[in-house]
C-alpha cells in the first residue's frame, strides 16, 4: 500500500451551525491526479479548502478530525499556516491573477519567503513559466500586466504562481470552468505533465474532465464522501446508487 | 521573527484604531472639562431657557435661548430653500435626466461640496447683504434671511448628492413595474420611487440639517450679530456657532465667559451628535 | 388623462426648475468671485506680503500659511488613517471595538468645525502648551481630516477584489504581507485620491484655525512650527469683518477668495479626474 500525500481521518466541519462536511475519510496518493465531484453544494470546495487551511478565513468555521500532509497534522496548535499553503498550492475558479506584472506575479510567493538572490529569483520564476507552458508566450513581455493575458494565460499564470513555491501538492478548484474549451484541454493536458512531479486533487463539475485525468476519483453528496475508488472503476462499476445516478446524469 | 513583524504591525493598526476612538474622548473631554465648570455658577434651565446674554457686563448673564433661536432660526431657513431645491435636483438627475448628463453633474456636485464657506461668507456679505438691504429697504441686508439663502445654497450639494444615492439604489423593477400599471412617470416618482427612497432623503435632510447648525464662518459673515430672538426674517441675529466664533477672542483662559463659550459648544455637539445618532438609526434601518 | 399628463408635464418642469435655480445662483456666484477676485489678481499679489495695515499689497505669508498647515494636517491624518482603516477591514476584534470605533468616526464626522477649533485651543494650545501656531492648527485640521481619510480608505480597501487577497494567503503569503503587498498596492490610487480631497477640504477651513494656528497680520513667514501663521481663509474673514479700510481690503478680500477658490476647486478636480482615469483603466 503506497503511503498517501493527504490524508483526512474523521473530518468534520461546520460553518457555523451548519454541519457541511461529515466524517470524512480521504486518501490523496501522490503524483496521482484525484478527482472530487458531486452535485453543488455537497462540501466538495470546502473539502478542498481544508487541504490548505483557506477555511480559516471564514467566520465561525469549526473543525474536527485529522487533515495530514504527509505525516504532519496541518491542523496542529502551532503550525506555521503560511509554510503549509506555500508548500500546498492552490488555484482557484477564477483566474485572479494580481494586478501586477507577469513576472512579479510568479515571483510573488519567494519574495514573501524572504530575501531571496535576483538571478536565482529570475531562474525560479523562467522555470515555473516553463513548466506552466507558458513561457513561449510571455518570456519577451515579463514586465507586462498580468490582466493583459487571456483566460486561459492568466489560470496558467496562476498555476506558475503556485508552482513557483514547489508546492508538494497543488489544489485546482474547478480551474477550467471560466475557461473556453481550448484552454479547458490546455489546462488538462498540464495536469497530466504536472502529476509528474506534484500531487494533483481537482475539484470538477465536469464528470467527461474527472474521466480525462484522474488516476481515482471521489464522489461526494451533501457533505458524505460516498465513494472513492479509481476512476476507471468507478466510470465502470460504481459501488453506490448515487454515484451511478450522478455519472448516468439523473441528478448534477 | 516572522510572526514579530506580524503582531508589531497588526499592534500598529490596532493602536491607530484606539488613537482614533482617544481623538473622539478627547474632544468630548476637552470641552466637557472647559464648559461644565459654567454650571457651577448657572443652572441649566437658565442657559438654555433664558433671554440675556450679557456675558461681559459687570453682573454677567449667561441665559442662550436667543442664540439658540438663532441658531434654529438660520438652520431651518436654510433647509426650506435646501430641501426643495437639493431634492428637486436629486430627482430630476435620479429620474429624468439622461446618463450623461447625470456622469457630468455628479462630480460638479461634489466640487460644490467642497467650496470654503469663508468664500460663501463673503459672497453673502459683499454681494446678497447689500442686494437684500436695498429689494426690502432695510437697514441691514445681514440678516436671517440673507443667512439662510448663504447656508441654504451650501448645503443643497450634501442634500441633493446624498438624496441622489438613495434614489438610484432604489431597483429598477419597481419603477418598472409602477409604469407597467400605467402609471406616469411623475406618478411613479412620487408615489413608487420616492417612497422607497424615504429613509435615504430623510438621512441627507439630517445631515443637512447637522452640517448647517454647525457651521460658522456664513452665518459669523451674514447673520448680522445682534442678540436677540429675531421677531421677522428681516431682523439680525447670533447663532451659537458665531457667539463663539465671536466672542472667544474677548476672553481670558478660563474665566466664566470662557466657560460659557464651551458650555454652547457642548450643547451645540450634544444637538450634532444627536443627528448623526438619529441619522444613523435611520440608516441602519434602510439597510434592513 | 390629459390632466394626469398635464400633472406630469408640470412636476417635471418643477424639478427641472429646482436643478436651473440652484445651478443659476452658484453660477453667479462663481461669476461674481471670478469677476471680483480677477480685478486684483497678479503674479505680485501672490508673491508679496501685505503693506499699510493690509490695505495694500499681496498675499504670500497667506498662501505660505495655508500651505503649511495643510501639508502638516494630511501628515499627521494619513498614515494614521490608512492604519485605523486596515485594523477595521482586516483585523477588527473584538465587534464591540469596531462599533465603538464606528460611531467615533461617524461623530468626528458630525462635529462642527467650530468645535475642533475649541478643542485645539483648549488641549493643543493651552493645556499642551503649543501656543497659537502651526502644529497646534495642524493637528486640528489633522483630527478634521481624519474620519474622512479613514472612510475613503476604508471604501478604498473593499473594492480590492476578495480572489487577490485570497490568492496571496493560498501562497503562504501571511495578512501583512497580504496588505502591503497587494491590498494597499492595489487601493492605492484610491487612497490617494481620497487623500487629495480631503486636502481641499482641510484647506479652506477657518474656524478649526482661528484659535489655534491664524494671525491677523504678519509680515515675516512662519520660521518655526510653534510660530503663529498667515492664513488664507482666516485673511478673508479678518480683512472682511475686522479691517478699517473696507474700501481697500473688500477687493484684497475678493482677490484671496479667488486665490483659495480657484486651489480648493482645481485640487478637488484632479483628484476627481484622476478617480475617473483609474476607474476607467481598472483591470479588475
Amino acid at each position: 500500500m503506497v503511503k498517501p500525500q493527504l490524508q483526512t481521518r474523521k473530518l468534520n466541519l461546520w460553518f457555523g451551525k451548519n454541519h457541511v462536511l461529515h466524517d470524512v475519510d480521504l486518501s490523496v496518493y501522490s503524483q496521482k491526479v484525484t478527482a472530487m465531484i458531486g452535485p453543488s453544494g455537497c462540501g466538495k470546495s470546502t473539502l478542498l479548502r481544508c487541504f490548505n487551511r483557506m477555511n480559516d478565513l471564514i467566520p465561525e468555521t469549526r473543525i474536527t478530525g485529522d487533515v495530514l500532509l504527509g505525516d504532519e497534522d496541518i491542523y496542529k496548535n502551532g503550525s506555521d499556516v503560511s509554510r503549509i499553503r506555500a508548500a500546498v498550492g492552490m488555484v482557484f475558479q477564477k483566474p485572479n491573477p494580481f494586478p501586477k506584472s507577469i513576472f512579479n506575479n510568479v515571483a510573488y510567493g519567494l519574495q514573501i519567503q524572504g530575501k531571496i538572490r535576483r538571478s536565482e529569483l529570475e531562474e525560479r520564476v523562467e522555470q515555473s513559466l516553463k513548466a506552466a507552458w507558458l513561457w513561449e508566450e510571455v518570456k519577451d513581455r515579463l514586465n507586462q500586466s498580468a490582466m493583459s493575458l487571456s483566460g486561459g494565460q492568466q489560470q496558467r499564470l496562476c498555476i506558475a504562481r503556485a508552482l513557483a513555491n514547489r508546492p508538494k501538492v497543488l489544489l485546482l478548484d474547478e480551474p477550467t470552468s471560466a475557461l473556453d474549451p481550448q484552454s479547458t484541454a490546455k489546462v488538462e493536458e498540464l495536469c497530466l505533465e504536472l502529476k509528474k512531479s506534484v500531487t494533483i486533487l481537482i475539484v470538477t463539475h465536469n464528470v467527461a474532465q474527472a474521466g480525462r485525468i484522474s488516476d481515482y476519483t471521489a464522489f461526494m453528496y451533501l457533505g458524505d464522501l460516498v465513494e472513492f475508488d479509481k476512476t476507471e472503476k468507478m466510470f465502470t462499476v460504481p459501488a453506490d446508487k448515487r454515484t451511478e445516478a450522478y455519472l448516468t446524469g439523473v441528478f448534477g | 521573527m516572522k510572526t514579530l513583524k506580524e503582531k508589531l504591525f497588526q499592534y500598529i493598526t490596532y493602536l491607530a484604531a484606539l488613537f482614533t476612538i482617544l481623538c473622539m474622548l478627547a474632544i468630548i473631554f476637552g470641552i466637557f472639562r472647559e464648559g461644565l465648570p459654567l454650571f457651577r455658577v448657572v443652572s441649566l434651565k437658565q442657559f438654555i431657557f433664558t433671554n440675556n446674554w450679557y456675558p461681559t457686563h459687570a453682573e454677567p448673564a449667561f441665559g442662550a435661548l436667543a442664540l439658540i433661536v438663532g441658531s434654529l432660526a438660520v438652520t431651518l431657513g436654510a433647509l426650506l430653500i435646501a430641501v426643495p431645491l437639493g431634492l428637486g435636483s436629486a430627482i430630476f438627475i435620479s429620474e429624468i435626466a439622461g446618463s450623461k448628463l447625470r456622469e457630468a453633474i455628479k462630480p460638479i456636485i461634489e466640487l460644490l461640496a467642497g467650496i470654503p464657506s469663508v468664500v460663501y461668507g463673503l459672497f453673502g456679505m459683499a454681494f446678497l447683504a447689500p442686494l437684500v438691504r436695498q429689494w426690502f429697504n432695510l437697514d441691514t441686508g445681514l440678516n436671517v434671511f440673507s443667512a439662510s439663502i448663504i447656508l441654504g445654497v451650501m448645503i443643497v450639494p450634501i442634500i441633493s448628492s446624498l438624496s441622489e444615492d438613495a434614489l438610484s439604489s432604489v431597483p429598477s423593477n419597481i419603477r418598472e413595474a409602477s409604469m407597467a400599471l400605467g402609471a406616469t412617470r411623475s406618478e411613479t416618482i412620487f408615489r413608487a420611487v420616492v417612497p422607497a427612497a424615504r429613509n435615504g432623503i430623510l438621512c441627507s435632510v439630517l445631515l443637512g440639517f447637522g452640517r448647517a447648525v454647525g457651521e460658522t464662518m456664513v452665518v459669523l459673515m451674514v447673520a448680522g450679530g445682534a442678540a436677540n430672538i429675531p421677531t421677522s426674517i428681516f431682523e439680525p441675529t447670533r447663532p451659537i456657532t458665531s457667539t463663539i466664533a465671536a466672542e472667544m477672542g474677548e476672553t481670558v483662559v478660563g474665566d466664566l465667559h470662557y466657560q460659557s463659550l464651551f458650555a454652547l459648544a457642548i450643547l451645540l455637539f450634544l444637538i450634532t451628535l444627536a443627528t448623526n445618532l438619529i441619522a444613523e438609526l435611520v440608516f441602519s434601518n434602510r439597510r434592513r | 388623462m390629459r390632466r394626469r399628463k398635464l400633472k406630469n408635464t408640470l412636476s417635471t418642469v418643477i424639478l427641472g426648475f429646482a436643478l436651473l435655480v440652484t445651478a443659476l445662483f452658484l453660477i453667479t456666484f462663481l461669476v461674481h468671485m471670478f469677476y471680483k477676485g480677477s480685478m486684483v489678481l497678479s503674479w505680485e499679489f501672490l508673491t508679496s506680503v501685505p503693506r499699510n495695515s493690509m490695505t495694500e499689497g499681496g498675499i504670500w505669508p497667506a498662501l505660505v500659511g495655508t500651505f503649511l498647515l495643510t501639508v502638516l494636517a494630511v501628515a499627521f491624518a494619513l498614515p494614521l488613517g490608512v492604519m485605523t482603516a486596515i485594523w477595521l477591514t482586516h483585523y477588527g476584534k473584538p465587534a464591540w471595538l469596531i462599533s465603538i470605533l464606528r460611531v467615533a468616526i461617524n461623530s468626528l464626522a458630525g462635529t462642527p468645525s467650530i468645535i475642533f477649533g475649541l478643542f485645539g485651543m483648549a488641549v493643543f494650545v493651552n493645556i499642551m502648551g503649543m501656543d497659537v501656531s502651526v502644529l497646534a492648527g495642524g493637528l486640528t485640521l489633522a483630527i478634521l481630516a481624519l474620519p474622512v481619510i479613514i472612510n475613503n480608505t476604508e471604501e478604498a480597501i473593499r473594492t480590492v477584489p476578495h480572489e487577490f487577497t485570497e490568492a496571496s494567503l493560498a501562497l503562504g503569503a501571511t495578512t501583512r504581507q497580504t496588505i502591503t503587498r497587494v491590498v494597499l498596492p492595489t487601493a492605492l490610487p484610491n487612497i490617494l485620491t481620497g487623500a487629495i480631497l480631503s486636502i481641499g477640504r482641510v484647506a479652506g477651513e477657518t474656524a478649526p484655525i482661528m484659535f489655534t494656528a491664524a494671525t491677523f497680520y504678519s509680515r515675516k513667514l512662519p520660521t518655526s512650527l510653534t510660530d503663529e501663521v498667515m492664513a488664507l481663509p482666516y485673511h478673508i474673514y479678518a480683512l472682511m469683518t475686522e479691517g478699517t479700510h473696507p474700501d481697500k481690503q473688500v477687493p484684497i478680500a475678493y482677490g484671496t477668495a479667488l486665490v483659495l477658490l480657484l486651489m480648493v476647486l482645481l485640487v478637488s478636480a484632479t483628484a476627481i479626474y484622476l478617480r475617473y482615469l483609474f476607474r476607467r483603466k481598472k483591470q479588475w
